[in-house]
């Protein structure tokens, strides 16, 4: 069945998603070497990978490791810096007919607002997603998202200076996401974007010293999609700002359980490496489990464990 | 570049925990030496990085070594079985069509590439040495085969088992070979010492890879000379020029 009747469209703060599947920030680069097997247009919209003010090189290797049912990595941030962005990738990303959101992160409030004041006049970035969510650097990154009054205030600092939607990708390495979520909405973001990675490390049997460099990292993959799923579960009934989904997607299916905890849109990440073309296979998939559930449309499903 | 179902027309033990499968695919006409696939293996979740060795019509060849649970699982296939390869990826080696003279060094499980590299450069009309480096001689492989496409070949084993003890610049010292330009595959070891004596030629390295695309940023070496750059194994190697990046 290649004919979808169902209604997969969904409009969220400064995204209009054909559908919604988003590959995650981080597990596409710019999109580049992902051009090269499918259409991008096809995509409802690309995180794209973190801007810093400068360039960052990242962590030393090795940068990941395996798990039984997922991954770790810690590669730190690695970006080209705003201004090559600017520069080199947005033009390019200009010509797919798809949402581009900003990931925006930084060792400070500063360069939050920094990143943002250059990217806010790029007519392709059509949303920022701030990363305070990410274990694999040492300020900033999860330091900011890890209490509810300096994930609020950075938050609040972006919302003065940007001209477009702010988004907020939260961490689930916390006591309460519940309470960081309500402080974020507090502080004026449009949405919420959850979960990033889950911290954890790996251990080499023969040195006996740990996999990856910088001893941590950031677990991905199936493994989280259940905490991923209570995390969007809980807040959704706590603040009225829209989640996207992220942690563990692999099908349509997946998504249809995000939708149901109450994401109005998801992100896929490292499963892109493990099938580089599941964006576009849970694109289709999705159509066909609303289909065999008598769900018309994406807007049917979202939140739907909440009303029952 | 893309992925396909080939199937498996060969597997078999050639050497002590080392493999060789071969592979159908539709990809023959894009794969060069020194590149590799990225296989999907049942029960383990990322894919698996593993270099051509030879390519042919309507198949290619791998040749690789049992180290952990996915090439454990990937011995375990049976012809007949169908794989998930995804391929061929990174960039492979420049055939410097100049060069008379190459001598080909591989360590262990990185003698593998070498294989379809030393058919290029023989149809160039090159001499080719080859210089093959193991710990012991019961993981010997392909010294024949290197033989019968027409080159020199020496054996280096570590446990002097066979042929030369000692390393592979121990055995490229005992027959003074003088070949100044060299491609070589091997352990990080063995290419730093290659290192300090080559300048001339390339090297193929091995990471721990994720997307093995360019995409993910796992796999990076730095550059040698250019504070802050930084070349993506997977993308812009696996081959290197010799000096091009920091060995780690």
């Amino acid at each position: 069945m290649s004919e979808i009747s169902v209604d997969l469209h969904m409009d969220l703060p400064g995204l209009h998603l054909k559908n919604p599947i988003i590959p995650a920030s981080g597990c596409f680069g710019f999109g580049r070497e992902f051009a090269q097997l499918y259409d991008l247009s096809r995509l409802g919209g690309i995180a794209i990978k973190s801007a810093t003010p400068k360039s960052r090189f990242g962590n030393e290797v090795p940068r990941v490791a395996e798990c039984e049912s997922g991954m770790l990595n810690a590669i730190g941030l690695q970006n080209p810096g705003v201004d090559q962005i600017i520069e080199t990738q947005l033009p390019w990303l200009a010509q797919f007919d798809t949402e581009i959101i900003a990931n925006v992160a930084g060792a400070s409030e500063e360069d939050y607002v920094e990143v943002i004041q250059k990217l806010n006049d790029q007519e392709v970035v059509k949303a920022f997603e701030l990363n305070i969510s990410c274990p694999n650097v040492k300020h900033g990154g999860i330091g900011l998202g890890t209490q509810p009054e300096l994930a609020a205030k950075v938050t609040k600092m972006c919302k003065a200076v940007a001209k477009k939607p702010v988004w907020v990708k939260l961490s689930p390495n916390v006591t309460d996401i519940v309470a960081i979520a309500q402080a974020v909405e507090e502080g004026g973001a449009d949405g919420l974007v959850m979960i990033n990675t889950l911290m954890g490390m790996r251990l080499d049997l023969k040195s006996g010293k740990p996999i990856l460099a910088n001893i941590t990292g950031g677990l991905s993959g199936p493994a989280i999609k259940p905490v991923g799923l209570r995390m969007v579960y809980q807040c959704a009934q706590k603040v009225s700002i829209p989640i996207i989904g992220v942690g563990g997607i692999t099908s349509g299916e997946d998504v249809l359980e995000y939708l149901y905890a109450g994401a109005s849109a998801v992100e896929v990440g490292m499963y892109n490496f493990v099938d580089p073309y599941c964006c576009i296979r849970i694109i289709d998939e999705l159509a066909e489990v609303l289909k065999k559930y008598g769900l018309p449309s994406v807007k049917d499903a979202v939140g739907r464990s909440l009303r029952v | 570049m893309k992925t396909e179902k080939g199937t498996i027309l060969r597997q078999e033990c050639i050497a002590k925990d080392t493999y060789r499968m071969v592979i159908t695919t539709t990809q023959s006409a894009d794969m060069n030496p020194g590149q590799f696939v990225n296989l999907a293996i049942a029960n383990v979740m990322l894919r698996r990085p593993i270099s051509i060795c030879s390519i042919d019509k309507d198949s290619f060849t791998i040749i690789y070594k049992v180290v952990g649970k996915g090439t454990a699982l990937l011995s375990r296939m049976y012809a007949g079985e169908c794989i998930d390869v995804f391929g061929p990826l990174g960039n492979g080696y420049v055939i410097e069509e100049r060069e008379q003279e190459v001598l080909l060094i591989g360590g262990g499980a990185g003698v593998p590439p070498l294989y379809e590299l030393a058919k290029r450069y023989l149809r160039c009309g090159a001499h080719v040495d080859v210089v093959l480096g193991f710990h012991d001689e019961p993981s010997i492989f392909y010294e024949q085969e290197f033989r019968d496409l027409g080159c020199e070949v020496y054996v280096a084993t570590m446990d002097g088992s066979y042929a030369h003890q000692g390393t592979v610049l121990d055995a490229i010292d005992q027959e003074g070979i003088k070949t100044s330009f060299i491609c070589a595959c091997g352990p990080l070891p063995m290419l730093k010492a290659l290192e300090q004596r080559y300048t001339k030629g390339y090297f193929s390295l091995e990471a721990r890879m994720a997307c093995g695309m360019g995409a993910c940023m796992a796999c990076i070496a730095k550059d040698a000379r250019e504070a802050d750059m930084y070349h993506r194994i997977c993308k812009e190697g696996p081959v290197f020029a010799i000096g091009k990046v920091v060995l780690v």
